[in-house]
């Protein structure tokens, strides 16, 4: 999309291809001192071949020199001779690497599987190559941000694409993940891409809260009222910051199951056998285990373990692990009959998006596995129910709903990730028509089949190389776009890729202001009026 | 690009006396010829162009000079010295004005290019020059003509020569004064010698070495 979209836009040389490989990249020989400083990493390049364009990426830049003994032969020989070195002897060269193919008449850009000849022209991409291989802003795709150098230009993402798979975006602190989840939440919502829980650790996304520069940023249910519901663990937290909640959240210690222990077995320090003891434990007193063995006394636990077959010690480790439970505000010994969780889905079920604050519990992380785990369960079951129903009934399925999860590491880390309902749904629920979003900075820790199941990946800047590592896994090209990814800046950048975009993209984050605030105001999308007829939900979803 | 060629086109009988200063002058005749270099004997002893002046040979040739030699008219006969008791080297040739006739003054060029119907080419002509024509030193206009692209450098560069290096670097300073911005000119053609020379940066900077590149020249 150009500025002023009436003058074509001249191309900008940068060079010639020279050599190279579809796997390793063409290289490209820059032609000017000026396209040497300005090509960067992941700057767009076409290539126009003979019959063909081609789009692709730049991922590494080299200084090379056609006489191997030339820096001996600089050496004291003055501004005039590096002049005259530099751009015949001495050049740059440009490894791109060849992304899409862009045939003259065809529908669209196809993936490259075939590479342009020698001394094909290499271009700067113009805004419009850019457009024409993201797309524009319409009812699918929301505007995401810019290429790098080409603030003008806009990279935007199908958000229908994106939520019919698991999501991933990555990053270290204060890289700007939570300001890209807004924005990706926003876009979802508006679009009624899919319906989203969020699970806010940190109390972000539902209410109004300060950025790290003393910003204000505007929660959901700031921008779109009624269609989101925030639901509160720590209401106290939330009547301090003045956030408008819709339903505190209590859980009844009936609802607590053995698999959720299982799950909180690394934070809560309850060993295999403690967890195996809990399965037994509700095999004897039925749905209230929980609170029945907690109001055991200690000489009673010895009768309990004689009669379960159980060692008193671990028994007793249990319940000192376990009783830490009872220090939590929202859990409630009465029971509530899973009204929460009866809440939480049926707000869903009525199309309102819903955001979980978890408020003061936001540090603490058994709260929030716990808590999490146990609704997501819940709603499983209820989603997988009734996908089957209408696919039986040969009804609509129900809207794709969006988990959004924090701190995913530590759901679905190797160990747990078999056995938290997170590790199920990243795995297989995309046919149940739940997604996840996971937030998170140690990618590392996620389980590598979860990763792999990971259908777009937004990444900012991370600094460990195991995460770099974890992160790219299987992504075609993980070597060039590690070269990308450690050139990020530390704020409002990201590399994205995956199922939801053409090609892999180093985006600057549209900016989370009143501007944004104001595209998010249109119902449907921001985009001009009749540039796309905005599709039912039927014709989105079937 | 195709360059005009001076309006003043020369003829046999021009007088370098009378000559405009801008124009072509006229100073010897081809007296050896092969495609790619020229030997001229100058019409007055001593009346060579400087090394690494842009020659025209006849019409059409290009050449740049690459060595200048003075020896007895008759090979035969070796000159012998005459100054004992005269005070300078001038009244050497006073007192024996024959010696203009006896001595020769031998120019050698580098064909460098030619010039077909207005256009100028950079590469060596299909027939050498025929022996007696007229050897030129070319106006600035001619210079800045031909000199515009500096392709020609490669002949030089690929001649026999052992002093090639030395003749390039003349021939650029006697061009650079021609142009209106000399330092552009030198470093265009350096780079179009670096070109040339991609394997051999060390020659490059030795020939560059040889210009006035220094800030200020």
């Amino acid at each position: 999309m150009t500025t002023n979209g009436t003058e074509p836009e001249v191309p900008v040389r940068i060079g010639a291809v020279v050599g190279g490989s579809l796997s390793r990249g063409l290289d490209v020989r820059l032609e000017s001192a000026r396209a040497v400083e300005d090509v960067k990493v992941g700057t767009f390049v076409t290539v126009q071949g003979q019959f063909n364009r081609f789009f692709g990426i730049v991922t590494d830049l080299q200084l090379e020199s056609s006489d191997p003994r030339m820096a001996s032969a600089v050496a004291g020989g003055g501004a005039a001779l590096a002049e005259a070195l530099s751009g015949t002897t001495a050049y740059s060269t440009a490894s791109v690497t060849p992304m899409l193919t862009m045939t003259a008449g065809d529908e669209g850009p196809q993936p490259a599987r075939s590479m342009p000849p020698h001394f094909a022209d290499a271009y700067r991409a113009s805004n419009d190559d850019v457009a024409a291989v993201f797309g524009s802003e319409d009812a699918r795709h929301i505007w995401i941000g810019s290429p790098l150098d080409m603030e003008d230009t806009r990279v935007c993402l199908n958000l229908e694409e994106f939520v019919k798979r698991s999501n991933g975006v990555f990053g270290k602190s204060g890289s700007g993940k939570s300001f890209l989840t807004r924005i990706l939440l926003a876009g979802i919502l508006q679009r009624n891409a899919a319906i989203n829980l969020v699970f806010d650790m940190h109390s972000e996304y539902g209410w109004q809260s300060t950025s790290e520069s003393g910003y204000a940023a505007k929660g959901l249910k700031q921008l779109f009222g009624s269609r989101v519901s925030v639901f509160t663990l720590d209401p106290a937290s939330s009547r301090r910051r003045g956030a408008s909640t819709d339903y505190d959240v209590v859980i009844g210690f009936d609802e607590i199951e053995p698999d959720d222990i299982a799950v909180l077995a690394s934070t809560l320090h309850v060993t295999d056998l403690g967890v195996q003891s809990c399965y037994a434990l509700e095999r004897r007193f039925g749905r209230n285990w929980l609170l029945e063995f907690l109001h055991h006394s200690q000489e009673d636990l010895a009768s309990l373990a004689d009669s379960m077959a159980e060692n008193a010690g671990t028994l007793g480790a249990l319940r000192r692990r376990l009783s830490q439970l009872q220090r939590f505000g929202f859990m409630s010994e009465h029971s509530t009959g899973g009204s929460a969780v009866r809440q939480v889905l049926e707000h869903l079920q009525d199309n309102r998006h819903v955001v979980l604050e978890f408020g003061s519990y936001g540090d603490n992380i058994t709260a929030y596995l716990l808590v999490a785990n146990l609704i997501t369960r819940r709603i499983h079951a209820e989603y997988r129910e009734r996908t089957e129903k209408a696919l039986a009934e040969g009804k609509p399925q129900p809207t794709p709903l969006l988990i959004t999860i924090e701190e995913a590491h530590r759901f679905l880390d190797p160990g747990v990730a078999g056995q938290t309902i997170f590790g199920t749904i990243a795995r297989e629920m995309r046919k149940y028509r739940v997604t996840l979003l996971v937030v998170d900075q140690r990618p590392s820790g996620i389980d590598g089949e979860v990763l792999s199941q990971v259908g777009t990946r937004i990444v900012c800047q991370l600094d460990n190389d195991r995460d770099v590592d974890a992160v790219l896994t299987g992504a075609p090209g993980s070597r060039e776009l590690k070269t990308v990814l450690s050139r990020l800046e530390s704020q409002q950048q990201s590399l994205m890729f995956g199922h939801a975009l053409p090609m892999p993209v180093v985006v600057r984050t549209r900016a989370y202001d009143e501007a944004f605030y104001a595209d998010m105001s249109v119902p449907g999308h921001g985009a001009a009026p009749g540039s796309a007829s905005t599709p039912s939900r039927s014709d989105l979803f079937g | 690009m195709p360059a005009a060629r001076p309006a003043s086109s020369p003829s046999p009988s021009t007088d370098p006396a009378t000559a405009d200063p801008g124009a072509t002058t006229k100073f010897g005749e081809v007296v050896e010829a092969s495609v790619d270099s020229v030997v001229g004997q100058c019409h007055t002893l001593y009346g060579a162009p400087p090394l690494g002046t842009l020659v025209r040979v006849g019409a059409s040739l290009f050449a740049v000079v690459d060595g200048v030699s003075t020896a007895a008219l008759d090979p035969g006969r070796r000159v012998i010295a005459r100054g004992a008791g005269l005070e300078s080297e001038s009244d050497v040739y006073a007192e024996n004005p024959q010696l203009e006739r006896l001595l020769r003054t031998d120019v050698t060029l580098t064909v460098v290019g030619h010039e077909e119907s207005g256009r100028y080419f950079q590469h060596l002509p299909p027939l050498p020059p025929r022996i007696h024509t007229f050897l030129y030193a070319c106006s600035g206009t001619e210079v800045r003509g031909f000199m515009e692209r500096s392709d020609w450098t490669a002949l030089v560069l690929a001649s026999a020569l052992p002093t090639a290096d030395d003749v390039l670097a003349a021939a650029l300073r006697e061009a650079a004064p021609h142009f209106g911005d000399p330092r552009a000119f030198l470093m265009q053609a350096c780079r179009t010698i670096a070109s040339q020379l991609p394997t051999d940066a060390a020659r490059l900077a030795a020939i560059m070495r040889r210009l006035p590149l220094s800030e200020g020249s």
